[in-house]
């Protein structure tokens, strides 16, 4: 595969503080890649070095091999869609869509022609005359997306496109986002918070948190081999735990030896293990492996969400048998189930949901890692279990 | 609850709106009926549009270098004042305009000082900085005493109608600068982005993006140095030292002499025209707004 754009060692500091930290990626032609992390990780600030708008105070970009941090935006062949549309409000639909073609002198009837099939793929035919004032916030994103892609750049970058549609149409653009990128060719690179988005749409997910790369990798390989505890916890959820390699395909955590999978760790290495919540089983008690209380019931539907408290540390399950409140449990966990992790410096923030509510997950989405890192304090644990 | 209050005004609404409302008739429109009244009428205020018509047909005799000529007085006087306000309105524009973006790009806190700066003149009285004009001005005013420091010839600008301009563009460029300022301001950043993202070169972007995006700034910059320039008196008589007469000078004369009538005529026609010219403008703009 062709390479299209490769960033090596890019880094960026706003007013001194570290935003980029050495940052390497090589983006593939055709390929859907999407910038994951929390808000404040570095993913906007990256798509800006691409378009542009920004320059990396150190490292390389390089586009099409060409190194280009001294081209201007405008003579990039990059185009951009924004987070809140930035329509031109003093142009029609036809005239925003027609735009860069007008900037490059293109034929009168080339132009007619091209917008107009860019409204078709978008679905927006018959809206040429409107104001885009007066368009939807969707029908407002498919002219952006078409503004950005009539002049038929090689990249496209999307910036949180989605961010500010009801969830019904955020669905509904995913899949068409992720058709007009088959039927185009083009390659994307989308800027996303929200994981379920990420995972859906990519071919490759790039995980980043403070400014680094955490993770480069498919959606499966990033949710099931997550290389660290940041990825384990913001990509899904994740029961971390501490553990200790005994030796190849043998951990021991919560005071049980399991079989699994992993191996090429050193004899008694510190570990971090991931249990995701759908792969464990619930079982009579004295078959469990690991057996604990359950402190809470959530039904959500499809499934049960369930916390059970083992030896002080709180499990989150998610199973479609019902289990009462206070009722004693046995959990049952397969080798495939575990997943090994070396330790790293997010080991013991994540993973533990002593002090988990519906509520506090909502607004930790929005406000983000610090959020995330407040859950875990020791004495939040302290207080939640007291009571 | 929301939509009620939107369509009709509430008692505390109607309550707040009544002082203006009061001011609006006694001090706006009961002198504008009297002006009309006054132009169409005689001094035995009997209807007649003599006033009128005679601001378009009344000649004078004018004698300079290229000998004696027949003018039309009012049309000449108008002519002038038109030609110097449009003058000092477009120095204020050129001048004013890429200042204003230049400010509005700015950090905030750059912007609040220079604003303030534009805005400092404007608190001191308006004869006083036309004064202060005379002194700099004059033949042995102090410009002239710095050109001689350096050794430089002497200019005659007092008296003259670069006088007039530079006065009109002193005090007014504020009223330029402050509403287009106020519109680029609020402009959005991505805007920018998006246009050089689309492949606009940085005077691509000025051009297709922050030109039409400013056009009510620059409209409502025009109207505002425009008229004021169009009829004032005082700057004309004190830096063009009399010598040119323009239309305000022409009310203000015409009303000292006592003669009421004409001189609410030749307001009422300058009312007349300043506001066909606003409109003519203003429709031009939306025109282009929508396209």
């Amino acid at each position: 595969m062709k390479k299209i754009v490769e960033l090596k060692n890019v880094s960026k500091s706003f007013d001194g503080e570290l935003v980029l930290d050495h940052i390497s990626l090589d983006i593939y032609d055709n390929e859907f890649l999407t910038l994951l992390g929390p808000s404040g990780c570095g993913k906007t600030t990256t798509l800006r070095i691409i378009a542009g708008f920004e320059q990396a105070d150190e490292g390389e970009v390089i586009f099409l091999g060409e190194e280009i941090s001294a081209v201007p935006p405008h003579k990039r062949n990059v185009n951009t869609v924004f987070q809140r549309y930035a329509l031109f409000p003093h142009l029609n639909v036809f005239e925003n869509v027609a735009f860069p073609l007008r900037e490059k002198k293109v034929p009168k009837a080339e132009i007619e022609q091209r917008v107009n099939e860019m409204l078709a793929l978008v679905a927006l035919k018959g809206f040429e005359k409107r104001s885009v004032t007066s368009l939807s916030g969707g029908q407002q994103q498919r002219v952006a997306i078409a503004r950005a892609l009539v002049g038929k750049p090689r990249v496209l970058l999307l910036d949180e496109p989605l961010a500010a549609l009801d969830l019904k149409l955020r669905k509904d653009m995913q899949q068409e986002l992720k058709n007009i990128q088959k039927a185009t060719g083009i390659t994307f690179i989308f800027v996303t918070h929200d994981q379920e988005e990420a995972l859906s749409m990519s071919d490759t997910v790039v995980v980043m948190s403070e400014g680094r790369i955490q993770q480069i990798g498919t959606p499966i390989d990033i949710y099931n081999e997550p290389k660290n505890a940041f990825v384990a916890d913001f990509i899904g959820e994740s029961n971390i735990l501490d553990g200790v390699m005994l030796r190849d395909r043998r951990v021991s955590f919560s005071g049980h030896v399991f079989d699994c999978v992993d191996a090429g760790f050193e004899l008694k290495e510190p570990v971090d293990v991931v249990v995701r919540p759908e792969d464990v089983d619930i079982v009579p008690e004295d078959k469990g492996m690991l057996k604990g209380v359950v402190t809470s019931v959530t039904f959500l539907g499809v499934h049960y969400e369930i916390i059970v408290d083992i030896d002080g540390f709180k499990w989150m399950i998610q199973t479609t048998d019902f289990v009462d409140v206070d009722e004693r449990i046995g959990l049952f966990i397969e080798p495939e189930a575990i997943h090994i992790m070396k330790k790293s410096e997010y080991s013991g923030m994540f993973g533990d949901y002593s002090s988990f509510s519906m509520e506090l997950d909502e607004i930790g989405e929005l406000e983000q890692i610090e959020e995330l890192g407040e859950l875990t304090e020791p004495d939040e644990a302290e207080s939640e279990k007291s009571e | 609850m929301k939509k009620n209050a939107s369509r009709a005004l509430t008692l505390v609404q109607r309550l707040a709106l009544a002082p203006y409302s009061v001011w609006a008739v006694l001090f706006i429109v009961v002198p504008l009926f009297f002006v009309a009244y006054y132009a169409f009428t005689d001094q035995q205020f009997r209807f007649t549009t003599e006033n009128l018509a005679r601001f378009f047909t009344a000649t004078s005799q004018i004698t300079d270098e290229a000998g004696t000529r027949e003018v039309h007085t009012y049309l000449l006087i108008f002519w002038r004042s038109l030609k110097l306000a449009v003058i000092s309105t477009v120095i204020c524009l050129v001048m004013g305009y890429p200042f204003a973006y230049m400010i509005s790009r700015a950090s905030a806190r750059t912007q609040s000082v220079l604003i303030t700066l534009i805005m400092i003149p404007m608190w001191m009285n308006f004869l006083i900085r036309t004064y202060a004009w005379m002194t700099i001005l004059q033949d042995t005013g102090i410009l002239n005493g710095f050109l001689g420091l350096l050794g430089l010839g002497k200019l005659h600008i007092i008296g003259t109608e670069s006088a007039v301009v530079i006065g009109m563009v002193y005090d007014y460029f504020p009223y330029m600068i402050l509403p287009i300022y106020s519109v680029m301001a609020k402009m959005d950043v991505k805007l920018l982005e998006a246009a050089r993202d689309l492949g606009c070169s940085p005077a691509g972007v000025l051009r297709r993006v922050v030109w039409p995006l400013s056009l009510p700034g620059v409209i409502s910059g025009v109207t505002m140095v425009l008229i004021p320039s169009i009829s004032t008196f005082y700057i004309s008589q004190k830096l063009g030292n009399g010598k040119f007469y323009l239309i305000g000078d022409a009310i203000e004369s015409q009303y000292a002499a006592n003669n009421l009538h004409f001189a609410a005529a030749i307001a009422f026609i300058l009312m007349i025209i300043l506001l066909a010219g606003m409109a003519v403008m203003q429709r031009h703009a939306n025109r282009r707004a929508v396209a």
